[in-house]
This record gives structure tokens, C-alpha cells and sequence, in this order.
């Protein structure tokens, strides 16, 4: 310590990365920045294994030798592999991936805050997040090897890879014989992880807010990691018990979803729906947020419409509660049901659309730089704006009884997840890499990457409409000679987009341990305090608790430092 | 750093709040009632989803539902609800000595409400050993026999699981208020420090809270 104190360089005062060294202090550490890189280098990890499922099912999918027949993998590994895909990406990947994330970074910081309400649960998170990854592994696993070896797995409830997809439907979630105790499991802890973030970012919000950081004040990123905790505080525990009772089922014949005892597999739908819709919103509302500090940086100018933008936020969240049945149209439901969770699905277009109009208009007549987070804000409204309205069609009754369980839900999905919330991760990511590193990274390989990913990602998932249009169905390992064209320019795309996101983290990574341009405190002339503290923050995030005296976004209005010469 | 961290810690006495690094003492008290109400929150979803699926079950086996609730005994039902709102009400006690300074009654309160706790797991395991007995439990002869219709099964599947699951949060309610407990006979608490003693008392009230639905639901409705 009195090392650093002694060296009067401000640049060489010790910071979060560097002020306790050694592995021990990363794996004890309580503070928001360092659990926020404990959890990116796991959710990267969880990001590659899930993107390798999908590549192996988009690699079949060529049927480069013909359809017809088995060309890499067989029938049954295909099923293991977009169950892998589904379940590695949604509970391991995305519904961390911004909060748990970007989320500990920057709330504490976006608020004048020196920590999260609760910095050992915080630590305490991370640690169920990784048990319920190894939990989810044991999933995933093949009986393999020797006999007794087998015997061994096959006696802790290890029978072969998981085969129901990542929702684990009943009655074949009952029925089949692979680990879905192990995996139900998996997500059950691994919720209970995001309730614990969900409520420790609800009451830091609450809380520790900096004098003068009132509501209205508040970044949209934190509305929209508020909007999200409270999703994640409320719904996840209604899927947690939906998986108890699948656990229940096959381990007691406790009936409740399954038809041969007297249940009901509709009610395990609407269980499961009832967290599982809101949860496309745990993914993708940081991603608004993330996308709502970027515009008016790189614009120059203020949010357009600040508290629509904040409404929006909040209005999502808790329509999100009311239409979860509208994945259940064809599964049975009643009439009545299925028109007013079609009409309120509908509704939700409603604040989307006002934040994308928002955003628009935020941009008008600024003056925009094109740095790369600035492009994925940008591709995130295209890539959003096509996502809203195929899903405003998938919410049209007659539609959906054609398009449902077909590669248009899929390509819809895709571009509302992968093209929302993961295109906003990246451009978070970028955005906030000078202030988490203290590098700077290269631009011009920031720029090449994001093509490859935007070009790639369109090249996966234009043709996947075309595909469901003409109604091919999902999760198929086979398919009719006339689709071929059309799956094999996904393949490519989706080889591409691989590569793209591949090179992007590289970029990061690089930039990160090699490189040599140092971050200023603010390289992007942002008002949001976040930026008005030293790069990489110090421990405690501010020398002095800052007060807050005005809007985040005043751009334009000469009120903060240099940032209004701009 | 470490050093000064060492000299707060020790200028803490016996009934101060802790030095918390990154907020000051009624900022850290209000954050912990109020994360406490928000894991209260999620409780009540987690059995949700259970009283969702009784509700339903409940309509469609209307008849089915009676018959197997009378097997319960409506007895042993009640008084355990009676220890349960007794250990409630010396949970409020506790929290009051607490705030009052007076740390032998908290921690005489905390144990009378940890043995009600006891006694409580004690009667269920007692109903649960006779529900056994009587065949009314996956694997039994009786469970098996064509006469115990899948309507039955699914009451008593139910059944376990909400008071199972009930009972679990019973035992972690107890292990979290041994905490507290050990912490108040050491007279941590004082008037001016005693949020652990409240947050834990609302945590057992919520478990009392949840079998003073399913006391009548599973015993009494059918």
C-alpha cells in the first residue's frame, strides 16, 4: 500500500484491479467491480460452449452430404445439442449476462455509490451462479468409459445429455430418460442466484443513492436494471417451484403435470411461462438501458423524451407479467384466453416502440460519431425494430396457430435475444471497456468485428423467416430437399456471426492484457458519473461521494466540465 | 488499509451497529428490513406456484379432494397452528426486548420461539409417521391398491410437498433465528443495533404466515 501512496503520478494511485493482488482476493473479494469480472469470464465461457451447440446443429443442418441422412452428428445428439444450446445460453449466459455484469459494474457507480446494499450476497451470488453451472454440467454429461464408471454416473442421476429443449415441457420432461433432474435442478439454483442479485440491486437503487441522484435523475441504465431486478425478484421463484414439482414427478409420481395420474401438462405450461416470458425482458431491458446511455453520448445530445424512456422501462416489466399464454395458443387454452393475451401482447409493442422512436429522435440533428459502441446501439434499433414487429405478428391468433413452433419463432427470438440483448452486451462492453480496463482498444478492429457480426447474424436469421414461412418446423434434425438452400446460407451466417463475436471479445481481451494506450477518465465526454472517476475506478469508486446536481444527459447545455464544447 | 479497517473494528462495542465501509448505520438498517421484505416477497411466489396447483385441483377433484382432506387429522392440524402463532407472537417479544436493550428477555424469547419451532417438526413428523402407517404414502400397499384412486394421490402429493416444503422453511427459520439467538445471549444487540433480531422474526413470520393458509385449505376446506 505505501508503495503506491509514496508515487505521486495520479495514474499510479492503486485502483480495483490492482489494489489487492493475488488469486485468493479475486475469489474473496466483495467488491461490485471485481464480482462484475467474475461473472464476465464465466458468462464468456458459458457464451462460447452454447454458440459451439448451435455451430454443431447449423453444421448438420447444411446436410452438406445430402438430406436424408446422418451427416456429423446423429438424431439424438442434435436434440442434446439445442437443448444445450437453450438451456447453457438462457440460464447461464443471457439472464446473467447484462445484470450480473455490466449491472454490478455500473450501478453503484451510475449512482454515486460506493458498493451494492449487500456485498457478500453479491459474492454469495456468484458463488450459486457457479454451483448451479457445475449442477448444469452434470446435465450435459454422457455415460462414458469403463463399466463401473457408468455405473457411478448412472447412480448420482447422471443417464446422458438432456433431450426436452431448455423449457423441459411436460409430460416428456417426466418421462424421458435423460439427467433432467440434474439440469431442473441446475435452473432452480441458478435462479435463486438472480432473485439474490435482482433484491440486492432493488435495494441499492432504493438506498444508496448519492445526495442529489433523485429519481428522475437516474441514468435509463439504471431504471433499466431497476425494471429488471424486479422481474428477477418475482417471477423467477414461480419457475423455481415449476421445477421442484418436475423433480417431484419423477422422483415420487407426485402427478401435477402429468396426464396418466390426473394432471395437467397445460398448467406446467402456464407455470413455466409465467417466468419464462418475463425473463425475455430480464435479457433484453438492460440492453435498453445500455443502448439509452450510449445515443445520446455519441449523439451529443440529451435523451430524447427522458421520462417516456423511463415509463417505457418500467411498463414493460409489468405487462411482461401479463402475457405469458401467448407461447400456449395452440396448446390447448380457452378462446377467451388466448383473445386477451393476444390483445395484451399487442400492448407491449406500445412502450417498445416508444423507446425505439426515443432513441430515433435522440439522433436527429445530433452529431454523431460512429465509434463501435455507437454501431451496436445503432444495429441494436434495426436489429430490435424487426424483432417487435415479427413478434407483433407472432401475437396475431390466426397467424400463430401457422407460424407456431416454426423457424419464424426461432428467427424472431434470435432477433429480439441474440440481435437485442447480446448485440447490447457487446456494445455495453465496448462502451464501458476504457473505464473496466483503463485501455483503450482498437477502434478499426472494433468496426471490422461489428460488420462480421451484423452481417453474419442477418445471414443466420433473414433466411430462417423465409424457412418458417414455408413452414419448416423447429427443432427438426431432417427436412425436405426444398429447404436445403435456405438452411445452408444460415449455416454460413451463422459462421460468420461466430466468427465476428469471436474476434470482438478478442479485441477486448487483447486490448485488455497487451495493450498500451492508457484510458483517460472520460475518452467519451459522458456526464454520467461513472466517467468522472479515475480509469479503472479506484476501490471504492470515488475519492469524495459526488453530489449530483443535474440532469445525466444535459449534452449541448453548457453544464459539466469540457463535455458541453462538444 | 487493512490496518484502519482493524482500528474501526475494534472501536465497535458490544451493543453498537458494525462499521459498514460503504453506508452509514440507518441507511444499513433500512437496506436490511427492506431486502428482507423483497426475499419475504419471493417466498410467497415460491408457494405460488403450490397454491396455484391446489387451487386447480381442488376445482377439478372437488369430491376426490374432500374425501382424501378427511384422512388428515384436523387435530393435530390445530394445535400446531397454536405453537406456530405462540412462536410468533414471542418472535414480536423478542424483537421488542431488543429494541427495549434488554438482551436476557430477547434471547428467553428467541429460545421459547425455537422450541415451538421443535415442537411444531415434532407433531408433523408424528402425522407424518401415522399417514404412513395408514397407507397414505407413495410405495404403501394401500397407496398401490387399485381403491386409492389417482385423484387421492394427487391431494396427498400436494400435500407433501406444501407441507414439506413448509416444513423446510420451518428448519431454516430455526437455524437462522439459532443465529440470532447465540448472537443476543452474547448481548450483541442493544437498543441502538437489532436488526438481525427483526429481520429474523420476519422471516419466521411469513413461515407462520404460510401455515395459516395451508392449515385450512389442506385440513379444513375439503
Amino acid at each position: 500500500m505505501s508503495a503506491y501512496s509514496a508515487a505521486g503520478e495520479a495514474n499510479a494511485k492503486p485502483n480495483y484491479l490492482n489494489h489487492e493482488k493475488g488469486i485468493w482476493s479475486w475469489l474473496t473479494t466483495v467488491d461490485h467491480k471485481r464480482i462484475c469480472l467474475l461473472y464476465l469470464f464465466a458468462i464468456l465461457i458459458f457464451f462460447f460452449v452454447g454458440g459451439m451447440a448451435a455451430l454443431a446443429m447449423r453444421l448438420e443442418l447444411a446436410k452438406l452430404y445430402g438430406t436424408g441422412q446422418h451427416n456429423f452428428i446423429d438424431a439424438e445428439t442434435y436434440n442434446a445439442m439445442f437443448t444445450i444450446h437453450g438451456a447453457v445460453m438462457i440460464f447461464l449466459f443471457i439472464v446473467p449476462g447484462i445484470p450480473a455484469t455490466l449491472g454490478n459494474f455500473l450501478l453503484p457507480l451510475m449512482i454515486g455509490a460506493k458498493d451494492v446494499a449487500f456485498p457478500k450476497l453479491n459474492l454469495f451470488s456468484w458463488y450459486i451462479y457457479m454451483v448451479g453451472a457445475c449442477m448444469a454440467l452434470f446435465g450435459l454429461l454422457k455415460p462414458i468409459g469403463p463399466a463401473f464408471m457408468e455405473k457411478a454416473m448412472n447412480f448420482i442421476g447422471v443417464h446422458g445429455p438432456v433431450d426436452t429443449g431448455w423449457t423441459f415441457y411436460a409430460p416428456y420432461s417426466i418421462e424421458t430418460g435423460t439427467s433432467v433432474v440434474w439440469m431442473t435442478a441446475a435452473a432452480f439454483v441458478l435462479g435463486f442466484s438472480s432473485i439474490l442479485t435482482g433484491l440486492n440491486f432493488i435495494v441499492t437503487i432504493h438506498k444508496l443513492r448519492a445526495p442529489g441522484m433523485t429519481w428522475d435523475r437516474l441514468p435509463v441504465f439504471v431504471w433499466g436494471t431497476y425494471a429488471t431486478a424486479v422481474i428477477q425478484t418475482l417471477a423467477t421463484p414461480v419457475v423455481g417451484i415449476t421445477l421442484l414439482l418436475v423433480i417431484m414427478e419423477r422422483g415420487f409420481g407426485v402427478g401435477v403435470f402429468n396426464p396418466k395420474l390426473g394432471g395437467d401438462p397445460v398448467l406446467y405450461q402456464h407455470l413455466f411461462w409465467f417466468y419464462s416470458h418475463p425473463v425475455v425482458y430480464i435479457m433484453v431491458l438492460p440492453a435498453f438501458g445500455i443502448v439509452g446511455e450510449i445515443i445520446p453520448v455519441f449523439s451529443r445530445k440529451p435523451i430524447f423524451g427522458y421520462k417516456a424512456v423511463v415509463y417505457a422501462s418500467v411498463t414493460i416489466a409489468v405487462v411482461g407479467f401479463l402475457v405469458w399464454a401467448h407461447h400456449m395458443f395452440v396448446a390447448g387454452i380457452s378462446e377467451a384466453a388466448a383473445i386477451y393475451f393476444s390483445v395484451v401482447t399487442f400492448g407491449v409493442a406500445v412502450p417498445t416502440a416508444v423507446k425505439v422512436f426515443n432513441w430515433v429522435s435522440t439522433m436527429y440533428r445530433g452529431s454523431i460519431r460512429f465509434n463501435t459502441p455507437m454501431l451496436y446501439a445503432m444495429g441494436f434499433i434495426f436489429l430490435f425494430m424487426v424483432a417487435g414487429t415479427t413478434g407483433v405478428y407472432l401475437a396475431v391468433l390466426a397467424v400463430d396457430v401457422y407460424y407456431h413452433d416454426t423457424y419464424f419463432v426461432v428467427a424472431h427470438f434470435h432477433y429480439t435475444i441474440q440481435g437485442g440483448a447480446v448485440i447490447g452486451l457487446m456494445g455495453g462492453l465496448y462502451y464501458w471497456f476504457p473505464k473496466m480496463s483503463g485501455k483503450m482498444y482498437n477502434e478499426t478492429a472494433g468496426k471490422v468485428t461489428w460488420f462480421l457480426v451484423f452481417v453474419g447474424f442477418n445471414l443466420t436469421f433473414i433466411p430462417q423467416f423465409a424457412l418458417g414461412m414455408e413452414g419448416m418446423p423447429r427443432r427438426y434434425y431432417d427436412y425436405l430437399p426444398q429447404y436445403q438452400n435456405l438452411h445452408q446460407v444460415s449455416t454460413a451466417g451463422a459462421v460468420i456471426n461466430a466468427l465476428g463475436y469471436t474476434l470482438a471479445l478478442l479485441n477486448l481481451g487483447w486490448a485488455a492484457v497487451f495493450g498500451r494506450v492508457k484510458a483517460p477518465a472520460n475518452p467519451w465526454d459522458s456526464l454520467s458519473l461513472e466517467w468522472q472517476t479515475p480509469s479503472p475506478p479506484p476501490h471504492e469508486n470515488f475519492e469524495v461521494t459526488p453530489v449530483v446536481t443535474g440532469s445525466t444527459y444535459a449534452y449541448g447545455t453548457p453544464v459539466r466540465g469540457d463535455a458541453a464544447a462538444h | 488499509m487493512s490496518a484502519s479497517h482493524h482500528a474501526t473494528a475494534a472501536e465497535v462495542g458490544p451493543g453498537d451497529p458494525p462499521h459498514i465501509h460503504h453506508m452509514d448505520t440507518p441507511t444499513a438498517y433500512q437496506s436490511a428490513k427492506l431486502g428482507m421484505w423483497l426475499f419475504l416477497a419471493t417466498e410467497i411466489l415460491l408457494f405460488g406456484g403450490l397454491f396455484t396447483s391446489f387451487a386447480l385441483y381442488h376445482w377439478a377433484y372437488f369430491e376426490e379432494f374432500h374425501h382424501a382432506s378427511k384422512e388428515l387429522n384436523w387435530v393435530y392440524g390445530s394445535v400446531n397452528t397454536v405453537v406456530l402463532l405462540f412462536s410468533s407472537f414471542t418472535a414480536a417479544l423478542a424483537v421488542d426486548a431488543a429494541q427495549r436493550g434488554d438482551s436476557r428477555r430477547c434471547s428467553k424469547n428467541l429460545l421459547i420461539t425455537i422450541a415451538c419451532g421443535f415442537l411444531f417438526l415434532i407433531i408433523k413428523g408424528i402425522e407424518y409417521t401415522g399417514k404412513y402407517s395408514h397407507g397414505l404414502f407413495p410405495g404403501t400397499e394401500r397407496w398401490n391398491s387399485p381403491e386409492f384412486i389417482q385423484e387421492y394421490k394427487m391431494y396427498f402429493g400436494l400435500y407433501y410437498c406444501m407441507t414439506g416444503l413448509h416444513a423446510l422453511h420451518v428448519v431454516l427459520g430455526m437455524g437462522l433465528l439459532t443465529w440470532v439467538y447465540l448472537k443476543a445471549r452474547k448481548g450483541r444487540f442493544s437498543s441502538r443495533y437489532f436488526v438481525p433480531v427483526e429481520v429474523g422474526a420476519l422471516y419466521w413470520h411469513l413461515v407462520d404466515l404460510i401455515w395459516i393458509y395451508l392449515f385450512p385449505l389442506l385440513y379444513l376446506v375439503g
